[in-house]
């Protein structure tokens, strides 16, 4: 039979934001698959040079909507080490918090994403209304659902009290009831097994070439998790397992997060347990000083990088964001490769990824073969002469 | 005069309106109960209609390259076969016509949409469709042999080709309903792969292949077609009634028509049931299983049923 190309993306109902898979089909099998990024750039890097440190909060943590906390977490870390401002452990606590019930957000987010995949939808249904508790927990604490943002720079702006925790205690305790299930279920019901066991291989050897990170590392068995090899806020003092499994499929990554999510609820306890008194933030001043920074951050997808370069004043330099989905979309052409179509859903659900947190763009002349870099003069001039072409006038001229 | 009755039957009663609006609302239980099961509220009962409604008044899109006539005239073919294969069901009493080997009839004119959804995606020339088109004939070749085995087990105890005495044969001795159990199973899952549904609903699995065989499919073509796959499911559901459940107890008129409805809702309800409890299986994990588990059940069913009928003295 001769081979087709079909494309996936940037329309697809498996896809959840625009990515373009382009698929080469031998019949049902895939021999090879490429991945085309590029459809959602949003220019957030270059928008948080224009804005102060405070409003940079607010743009980056809207960089994702599922781990917003992980990345402003990320860049506030940033300044504050280049501020070296002494942020209080009351913060660190709530910080710390705050991510944990984002990864169990995410991580049951993804657990009904990947039953959709699969085709599973009462699983699907299911996971999204358990997700709920830890939504209303985070809405509780923070004020608000998805973009919580608590996070200020040299501390957190909201305090916990001793009735949220109670009431944060038994929303755990009742999605600690649900994930056994959970585990149960993603582990023993036979239609599950037969769509994720030797589906997506991921070699632990080539898992480490191609940089993976997070869950789909630690599913190729791959011991990393920046909690435990550089701690952040008071994971160091905290009791907890690093998951990983050895079976390299999407399987794996399953098992991993679900464990995972165990593991949140006994860092949850912990937090709550023993919460530091004090002041929940101290002051920094506007302009920060001159230096840079790096910070490592494990979000629920896995490792997120940030790096802010300041230059003496109240805006950044620079701020490079590095999303995990970045470097686990490196392993997705290997993982297609020799599965089946039927396959690709979920083999691209399984790195848990989100299109826009990485998107990036490049000008591409595909007559010449050439990739070219715009300056942001270039750039806005080029978009007010391809508007004009169209008709509309944005120059205000 | 017959030929006019014949009409009738096909396009009135039991035929294309009533199975029409009984498979209609069927699906409305359908994805009530699947609703129901999944925590979710679920559709008002006027929601398949607005759907069939809102298809109908859509435009219709043919594709560049689809033959015209064959693309327009499928889903008509899939309608006109499903509410012919309904004639030889006892619905309101016994079947409207019924002859030696009635039983193999009806599995042809069900076949006949499964060829139609073939056609339809193969001609659609779109990749998506004929990739969901492969799909619908690889799955047929899984599903049809072990349905047909699971079939002819009853046909054997009761000793003959016709639906309307096998069902009048488990209606005299229902004791031996219990014996079918594994057909009446192994027949449920085939049919499920008949109609298409979770956890064989690979052809048009929509994250995999958007629409699947339909996905060029617009307008009252697309609510033909979908039509034609709500009346499979009241056929398909009244033939495992009439073969494994004694059809209508030999009643006749409108206590047989409350037999009839009672059995067929009984048989989607575990239909549902199977949808809401599993995940999509692949086209290859399809096929494996029916050969490798349905086909040997219903050999086994069979010799079960040849016991019975030449070993019990």
């Amino acid at each position: 039979m001769a081979k087709i190309t079909i494309p996936l993306g940037p329309q697809h109902p498996a896809l959840k934001e625009p990515e373009n898979f382009m698929l080469v089909l031998d019949g049902e099998q895939i021999c090879d698959a490429t991945v085309n990024l590029g459809y959602n750039h949003r220019g957030v890097e270059k928008a948080a040079e224009n804005r102060n440190y405070i409003q940079d909060i607010y743009l980056i943590e809207r960089v994702c909507g599922i781990c917003s906390h992980s990345h402003v977490s990320c860049y506030i870390g940033c300044v504050e080490e280049i501020a070296k401002a002494q942020v209080p452990d009351r913060a660190k606590a709530i910080r710390t918090l705050i991510a944990e019930l984002e990864r169990v957000h995410s991580h049951l987010l993804w657990l009904g994403v990947a039953a959709y995949e699969m085709g599973f939808e009462t699983m699907f249904m299911y996971t999204w209304r358990d997700r709920e508790q830890v939504l209303d927990c985070l809405e509780m604490i923070t004020g608000n659902r998805v973009h919580y943002g608590i996070n200020t720079i040299g501390g957190v702006r909201r305090d916990i009290n001793a009735e949220q925790a109670k009431e944060v205690l038994s929303k755990i305790a009742f999605l600690e009831e649900r994930t056994k299930y959970y585990v149960k279920l993603a582990t023993e019901e036979p239609t599950i097994l037969a769509r994720t066991q030797n589906v997506g291989k991921l070699p632990n050897k080539v898992a480490l070439e191609r940089n993976a990170v997070g869950p789909t590392a630690r599913a190729s068995g791959v011991k990393m998790d920046i909690r435990k090899d550089e701690p952040y806020f008071i994971y160091d003092k905290l009791d907890f397992e690093l998951i990983t499994y050895h079976s390299e499929d999407v399987f794996g990554r399953v098992v991993v997060r679900v464990l995972e999510l165990v593991e949140s609820y006994k860092i949850i306890r912990q937090v709550l347990s023993a919460l530091p008194e004090g002041p929940i933030a101290v002051k920094v001043p506007w302009k920060i000083p001159q230096g840079e920074a790096v910070f490592r951050y494990e979000a629920p997808r896995g490792e997120d990088i940030h790096y802010v370069k300041s230059n003496g004043t109240e805006i950044p330099e620079r701020v490079k964001v590095r999303a995990p989905t970045l470097s686990n979309f490196q392993s997705i052409p290997y993982m297609l490769k020799g599965d089946y179509l039927a396959d690709v859903p979920i083999t691209i659900a399984a790195i848990d990824p989100c299109m826009s947190c990485t998107d990036r763009a490049v000008v591409y002349d595909a007559k010449k073969g050439k990739t070219q870099v715009f300056d942001w003069e270039e750039l806005r001039k080029y978009s007010i002469e391809f508007y004009k072409k169209k008709g509309v006038n944005f120059s205000g001229k | 005069m017959e030929i006019l009755a014949a009409l009738i039957y096909i396009t009135v009663f039991p035929g294309f309106l009533f199975l029409a609006s009984y498979g209609t609302a069927l699906q409305w239980a359908d994805r009530k109960i699947s609703a129901v099961m999944q925590n979710r509220v679920g559709p008002p009962w006027y929601q398949t209609l607005a759907d069939f409604i809102k298809l109908a008044s859509k435009e219709i899109v043919v594709p560049d390259g689809a033959d015209i006539a064959l693309f327009k005239a499928l889903p008509y073919v899939a309608v006109a076969s499903v509410s012919t294969a309904v004639l030889f069901l006892p619905v309101f009493g016994a079947p409207v016509y019924s002859f030696q080997g009635d039983l193999i009839a009806v599995i042809y004119l069900l076949t006949i949409p499964t060829a139609t959804f073939f056609l339809a995606g193969w001609s659609s020339t779109s990749p998506y469709a004929s990739v969901g088109s492969i799909r619908v004939m690889t799955q047929l070749f899984g599903y049809e042999v072990p349905l047909l085995l699971a079939l002819v087990g009853p046909a054997i105890l009761a000793g003959s080709w016709s639906v309307a005495e096998i069902s009048a044969y488990f209606s005299a001795n229902p004791k031996m309903i219990f014996f079918q159990i594994i057909g009446f199973a192994v027949s449920l899952l085939a049919l499920q792969g008949k109609l298409e549904r979770v956890p064989f609903d690979s052809p048009h699995a929509k994250n995999e292949i958007v629409g699947g065989q339909f996905t060029e499919y617009s307008g009252m073509l697309l609510a033909l077609f979908n039509l034609s796959i709500d009346m499979e499911m009241v056929v398909g559901a009244a033939l495992i009634s009439a073969v494994f459940l004694g059809g209508t107890w030999q009643y006749s008129s409108f206590a047989a028509f409350a037999v009839f409805m009672v059995k067929t809702f009984a048989v989607v309800f575990l239909l549902t049931a199977i949808k809401a409890a599993m995940a999509r299986v692949r086209i290859d994990q399809m096929v494996n299983f029916c050969w490798k588990y349905l086909a040997p059940l219903s050999m086994l069913q069979i010799i079960i049923d040849l016991y019975i009928k030449y070993g019990v003295k």
